[in-house]
């Protein structure tokens, strides 16, 4: 299931303004890579690129490669609807269908895509609900609405959406910005259980986080207001934390500015 | 540090009076609001009351002569719910179309800015002259007949700038987190905007169209024009002259006698219920539709 995606020189825009610039790295198959910096350097700019969210913004482009396994998602018949479904997305605040209940929620993407019967349906969604570790939490009310759910519940509950749908790479965007420690808890284990099936990159603001859940850790920084934000060094995360390459990464690390 | 005054001290005199005052012209501007509207209703209800019966709502005025009591609205009411129906059946989906187009694909594009005119321009266009166009347009021009469709017409003329905006406005409240967590699915836009932002929108849109129906259902200028006149019942909107309920009561109302007049009274008492029946209905299918209903 899992997939290596390959990144290579990529700029992303927004009109005129040049976000993101130059960008390199190689993301494994069955790894959680994080992705740290300051705010504004272009972190979420540059995860959604990989999923081709970026281009829904009105104005908004990307110059250069990204491969998985070998394929040009930028490539010219390439359709971004299919890049989105084999590279899931998680938010940073938990976006349920307002309209739609638990069940239907996590339904959603294969209901929206294609046929399933009855029988598929309620394996698919018990199976992910399971994954996201909610399955206990709301096995009895699964026809209510996604809504009542506290903002932990409905985040697992976004991400169970985005597994339902069985993508190969899982991108989140500080999925745990909005929620309490407890439910930071139950999505970081989450994470740490998701990755023997899928390649997971999380944006996030916390040092500690980010050492907790990820294999690899990418620092991002950027020279001045205005200027393009630029990845300063990848490593293994334990090296990134402990005995970093550049001075700059160091400073970010241990709160010297960010 | 300059001294701060911190402690916690009882509301001042000078604010709860303020409180007060502002208090009471609030209420005071809302009885202002009310008074004519209760006045009204109160005004059609006595007078409409004596002839509500059930000759008046199955009955129309055939060989009903101008000194004669009795006769009612049948092909009025008939009349004037199939305009109605006609007129929402064209200008809501296209107004619903136009507000998605305006949303979701428009913004920022010259032709959106060129609708957005447009519909502005609409907003503005008198009744009298939706009739007008389509008295020139669709009798005079092509030679169709005076018909309950012409009138259906010259109403969804009027109808579907309310559409428009109302249901623009609903679209753009759907929170755009909603469009990206759908797209990351990988669902397709169109796919998006049917199975995502039109039902998180839906009971604000449906309360825009039962603005746009009740601001039609009382239109007499266009119907004047348009659907002409008649006492007879005719169940065809397509075929000949029909009567609505707007025009019964401008008739009635005209005519020299007691018994007409009544007549007119009503008739006005008999389209505000049916307004108001529609909009419970509204409501009704708003409250069956929503998650809460759903929900524990
Ligand atoms: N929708 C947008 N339109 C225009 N500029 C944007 C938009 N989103 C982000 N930017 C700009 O792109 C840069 C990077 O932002 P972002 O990727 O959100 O950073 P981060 O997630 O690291 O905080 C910032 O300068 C920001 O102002
Ligand atoms: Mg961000």
């Amino acid at each position: 299931m899992a997939k290596q995606i390959e990144v290579s020189g990529l700029d992303a825009y927004y009109g005129a303004h040049k976000a993101i610039e130059d960008i390199t790295m190689t993301i494994e198959p069955r790894t959680v890579t994080a992705f740290i910096g300051p705010s504004g350097c272009g972190k979420s700019t540059f995860l959604r690129t990989l999923n081709r969210m970026h281009e829904v913004i009105p104005g908004a482009r990307v110059e250069g490669k990204v491969r998985l396994e070998e394929q040009d998602l930028y490539g010219p018949d390439v359709d971004p609807v299919s890049v989105r479904r084999t590279i899931g997305m998680v938010f940073q605040r938990p976006n349920p269908f307002p309209t739609m209940s638990i069940y239907d929620n996590v339904a959603a993407g294969l209901r929206l895509n294609g046929r399933f019967s009855r029988s598929e349906l309620d394996g698919i969604v018990e199976s992910s609900l399971k994954g996201a570790n909610l399955w206990n939490e709301v096995k009895d009310r699964l026809h209510k609405p996604g809504s009542g759910l506290s903002g932990g519940q409905q985040q697992r509950l976004c991400i169970a959406r985005a597994i339902a749908v069985r993508p190969q790479v899982l991108l989140m965007d500080e999925p745990c910005s909005a929620l309490d420690p407890i439910s930071t808890l139950a999505i970081e284990d989450l994470i740490s259980s998701l990755k023997t099936d899928y390649t997971i990159v999380i944006v996030t603001h916390n040092m500690q986080q980010a050492a907790r859940v990820s294999d690899k850790t990418a620092f991002f920084n950027l020279a001045g207001q205005g200027q393009p934000g630029k990845l300063i060094e990848m490593d293994d995360t334990s090296r990134i934390f402990t005995n970093p390459g550049m001075k700059a990464t160091e400073d970010y690390i241990t709160g010297r500015f960010g | 540090m300059t001294t701060v005054q911190t402690g916690i001290q009882p509301i001042s005199t000078g604010r709860r009076v303020k409180d007060r005052i502002v208090q009471m012209l609030v209420y005071l501007a809302f009885a202002i609001a009310v008074v004519p509207l209760l006045s009204v209703l109160w005004l059609v209800v006595k007078n409409g009351i004596g002839r509500f019966d059930l000759e008046f709502l199955t009955h129309s005025m055939r060989n009903i002569g101008a000194r004669d009591a009795g006769g009612g609205a049948y092909h009025a009411i008939i009349g004037t719910l199939e305009q109605v129906l006609l007129a929402s059946l064209i200008a809501v989906p296209i107004g619903l179309l136009t507000a998605v187009y305006l949303v979701e694909y428009g913004p920022g594009g010259r032709l959106a800015r060129w609708i957005s005119f447009f519909v502005d321009v609409m907003t503005g266009v008198p009744s009298v002259v939706s009739g007008l166009f389509v008295l020139a347009f669709w009798v005079l021009a092509l030679g169709m007949p005076f018909s309950g469709f012409a009138g259906a017409m010259a109403l969804s003329i009027l109808m579907m700038p309310v559409v428009v905006r109302s249901a623009e406005e609903m679209l753009r409240l759907v929170p755009n987190d909603l469009r990206e967590a759908a797209y990351a699915l990988g669902v397709p836009k169109w796919r998006t905007i049917v199975k995502v932002v039109l039902p998180t929108a839906f009971t604000g849109i449906l309360t825009g169209v039962m603005l746009a129906v009740a601001r039609v259902a009382g239109e007499t200028a266009p119907l004047l024009l348009t659907v002409f006149f008649t006492d007879s019942i005719n169940n065809d909107p397509f075929n000949g002259p029909q009567m609505g309920l707007p025009l019964y009561v401008f008739d009635q109302a005209g005519r020299p006698t007691d018994t007409a007049i009544d007549r007119a009274w009503t008739g006005a008492l008999t389209l505000i219920l049916i307004v108001m029946l529609l909009n419970l209905v509204a409501r009704l299918i708003a409250w069956w539709r929503s998650p809460a209903k759903r929900g524990s």
